[in-house]
């Protein structure tokens, strides 16, 4: 299968000649405009050897070490170059420091090629083994070390032979299938365009011929998908559109949908102008058809012979890119493709040492770390093994609240939870329930610093309630980590778990058709609003008791802000730990305030 | 530029909201005495803000693409704007294989630039294979011009302060982008239809926006003007 662009990765510094190479790369190939050539002809770094008039062509591609050097913005940059078959190469050049390691995965994600330069007056560096690595994870076909200054060792084979040993004894810890070796000179021109008059004693390609010659794996034949992107309607229409990846859909076809994994047949297929016959990969078109099943965005297409498993369990690698690290048991936006749904990390298996390729175990993820994790997803997806596909193997995974891009990830496998468990429906129902205890089934959610008088509050609340003949329950923070939560610490992390099992809990409960008040310091807004999503809009009442951190010390019930004061309880909230407080709760009560006053405003909010 | 404009407008049948900074004509703002960095951040970075603002739009579709110039190389394709319209090129999210986050949290606005990694040759190829019509600006025809340093500028009308006893020169130019006038350049070229300009800028070895006025200003100018707000 050919494809007219071509993505190549460059992994190295401007010390191992990257500049250099790229930039000679693109003036041999006549891939820049001849006034940018020009103007490299008479600026001079400090230092250079480079006599006046002849390029420099580390200038034409030093964008991101000049940036680093003058503090600017440190990123991917990309460049275009014509290749002399006519193909386009587009160039991703990432900075190879291990703190720029998520831009190196960002460039690595859509890479066909990785250009991995060994600077050979050094030899293989602990550098060189972190970009193989990331380019293991990230499954880039086709890996081309390219062994340079070979110039400055005499042109030596035995140099070369040395490095490409060492390169190949890292590389079987790694499944990188296709990794070519090409020693060159980026500065004197040897086999970068032009063959070599200097190394006879070597055969094989260029490095233009060897990006030339990559071809993708995945062959053409393969059935078609298609991610539904949108649902076009109009009066007596209803189509849905999305971009065909690999093979092709023909009218007539038979296709399964997923997750539902309902049939039908296209009928017609519909581009922007007209209709067509058969749509192929790459192609965005609008498909009708017969029967109109119920899609949405988000689900995918298939010809009707692939097996597929949507499932809501899998493992998966993490690159966490965001400062604040990964917190399993919290609730993030896990996008693949069109699709959004809430997920969690449930558990975080091990981290991945770039350096060596060892697994150490990790109870979290911070920032430019990979780490194996198992991931639950709150709807059944339709995700391939990224090793059989990137294109439907890949997620990011996005904060709930500042909706930034946090962390990426790489499908391993499915843990076919998703159609082993389907849940039982019942009819009696958490309506019916309710209505036979005269009640409104909900969760009154009461957060604030330790002694701000949550328990004191919601015991007020339950007495009323049972007095007037209803069904109240408690959930208290502090009784249930004597039990249920006795596993559990203090850290973020263990926090976010704790209120994920008491929401669970209290959504038992509130499906048995109880009203529950559910006490507990639950400092993260973002574990709060998780909490939240479980329940149906009016269910959840988040009461925020506020109360001043010197009214707490003062109070001090359980003597816990004394000891968390000489340091004997690290994380405490408020003294260890920030309190986030809540934006906007549905109920805001001062808890310096009159007790029966805040009982009365509570009930007040019930009725 | 404005005539091509309405007739593409008329032929999509969609609608067309023009928006100018009145307070920028107010003071007097032009491209002759006002200085092209301020006038452009008044009359094009300012005004767009304004209108995004006007009409709350949570995107802004635009054409950039990498290929033009340094700053533009580093764009994500779904790239977002914090409050005010400003971008923060520090602070990016990362934009990893086809997988978009098109999500905004409050007071974020998206520029989304769907042709970032298109080309200059690219986008002529397109237009050939689809047929696409353009502004005749983009051929080359006999038009009355000056030189300023190494810029060919098109004196048409008499908006253009010509040097004392100066005289446009007649020459073959065509514009191979096109920005407000007169902060853009035309370059000399004989290419009258759309094949002869795809032979012709995949033979011409200049940059494409060295015909930019305001790009060289400074080195990162663009960058500077992108975190105001210009797009």
């Amino acid at each position: 299968m050919e494809r007219s662009i071509i993505r190549l990765l460059t992994c190295g510094s401007v010390d191992d000649g990257k500049s250099t190479l790229i930039g000679r790369l693109l003036v041999e190939t006549d891939s820049i405009p001849h006034d940018t050539i020009d103007s490299t002809r008479n600026i001079r770094r400090s230092g250079s050897t480079i006599a006046a008039g002849e390029i420099d062509f580390s200038l034409l591609t030093d964008g991101l070490e000049a940036e680093r050097e003058q503090g600017i913005t440190i990123d991917v940059a990309y460049r275009s170059m014509s290749l002399l078959d006519g193909k386009r190469l587009i160039i991703s050049d990432a900075p190879g420091h291990e703190q720029y390691t998520r831009n190196m995965v960002v460039a690595a994600s859509r890479a066909d090629i990785a250009l991995v330069l060994v600077d050979a007056t050094k030899g293989v560096r602990t550098q060189t083994l972190r970009h193989l690595t990331i380019c293991s994870l990230m499954e880039i076909s086709r890996v081309i070390v390219a062994i340079n200054k070979l110039d400055a060792m005499n042109y030596s084979q035995s140099v070369f032979e040395e490095i490409r040993g060492n390169v190949q004894t890292a590389l079987t810890r790694m499944h990188l299938d296709d990794v070519l070796f090409i020693p060159l000179s980026a500065l004197a021109g040897d086999n970068v365009v032009q063959g070599s008059a200097n190394m006879g004693w070597y055969e094989g390609q260029t490095l233009l011929e060897s990006i030339q010659d990559w071809r993708p794996a995945e062959a053409i034949d393969a059935s078609a998908r298609m991610r539904i992107q949108l649902i076009s309607r109009a009066e007596n229409f209803r189509g849905v559109s999305g971009t065909v990846h690999r093979g092709s859909f023909t009218v007539g076809d038979e296709v399964k949908i997923f997750p539902s994994n309902q049939s039908a047949t296209i009928a017609k297929i519909i581009t922007y102008k007209k209709e067509i016959q058969s749509a192929h990969d790459s192609e965005a078109v609008t498909l009708l058809l017969e029967p109109e099943v119920d899609a949405t965005r988000g689900d995918l297409i298939a010809a009707s012979k692939e097996e597929l498993h949507p499932s809501d369990r899998f493992n998966a690698d993490i690159v966490w890119l965001h400062e604040d690290p990964l917190i399993h048991s919290r609730s993030y936006l896990l996008i693949a493709g069109s699709s959004q749904t809430p997920a969690t990390v449930t558990r975080i298996r091990h981290k991945i040492d770039f350096n060596s390729g060892s697994q150490n175990s990790a109870t979290n993820l911070g920032v430019n770390e990979i780490g194996s994790v198992e991931i639950a997803t709150d709807a059944p997806l339709t995700l391939l093994p990224y090793l059989q596909s990137r294109e439907f193997g890949n997620f990011i995974l996005v904060d709930r609240l500042s909706f930034r891009t946090v962390g990426a990830g790489m499908i391993r496998h499915s843990l076919r939870r998703g159609e082993n468990v389907v849940s039982q429906k019942y009819e009696v129902n958490k309506a019916a329930r309710a209505l036979q205890k005269n009640q409104k089934a909900q969760v009154i959610w009461l957060t604030g610093l330790s002694g701000s008088g949550k328990s004191t509050i919601a015991n007020g609340v339950e007495k009323r309630l049972h007095a007037l003949g209803m069904h109240p329950y408690v959930l208290d923070g502090d009784n249930l980590r004597m039990g249920l939560n006795s596993d559990l610490g203090f850290t973020p992390e263990d926090r976010a778990e704790n209120v994920r099992r008491i929401s669970e809990v209290a959504k038992v409960l509130v499906d048995a058709g109880l009203i529950v008040l559910v006490a507990v310091i639950s400092p993260f807004e973002a574990d709060r609003q998780r909490a939240r999503s479980l329940f149906d809009e009016g269910e959840f009442l988040e009461v925020y008791v506020d109360t001043p951190v010197e009214v707490c010390v003062d109070r001090d019930p359980k003597g816990l802000y004394k000891k968390a004061s000489k340091g004997e309880i690290p994380n405490f909230t408020g003294i260890g730990q920030n309190y986030e407080v809540p934006k906007n709760p549905d109920l805001h009560l001062k808890g310096d305030a009159d007790l029966d006053e805040n009982i009365e405003k509570v009930m007040k909010h019930l009725f | 530029m404005i005539s091509f404009r309405d007739e593409v407008v008329a032929e999509a049948g969609v609608k067309l909201l023009v928006h100018t900074n009145q307070e920028g004509v107010a003071a007097g703002a032009n491209p002759f005495s006002t200085g092209i960095s301020e006038y452009t951040r008044i009359m094009k970075t300012v005004a767009l803000r304004q209108a995004l603002d006007e009409h709350a739009f949570d995107a802004a579709i635009g054409g950039s693409r990498r290929d033009e110039e340094k700053s533009r190389a580093k764009e994500r394709i779904f790239s977002v704007r914090d409050e005010g319209h400003k971008w923060d090129p520090r602070n990016q999210r990362p934009e990893l294989w086809r997988t978009y986050n098109t999500r905004l949290a409050p007071g974020q606005t998206m520029r989304v630039f769907p042709l970032s990694d298109w080309t200059e040759i690219d986008i002529w190829r397109y237009i050939l294979q689809e047929n696409i019509e353009v502004n005749p600006l983009y051929f080359a025809k006999e038009r009355p011009t000056v030189k300023r340093g190494e810029q060919l500028i098109m004196v048409d009308d008499d908006r253009y302060p010509l040097l004392p006893g100066e005289k446009p020169k007649m020459a073959k130019v065509r514009f191979r982008t096109l920005g407000c006038y007169p902060l853009t350049a035309a370059v000399e070229s004989s290419a009258t239809s759309i094949p002869e300009i795809v032979e012709e800028v995949f033979s011409v070895k200049l940059s494409e926006r060295a015909t930019r006025l305001i790009d060289g200003a400074a080195e990162d100018s663009m960058e500077k003007k992108k975190t105001e707000g210009y797009f």
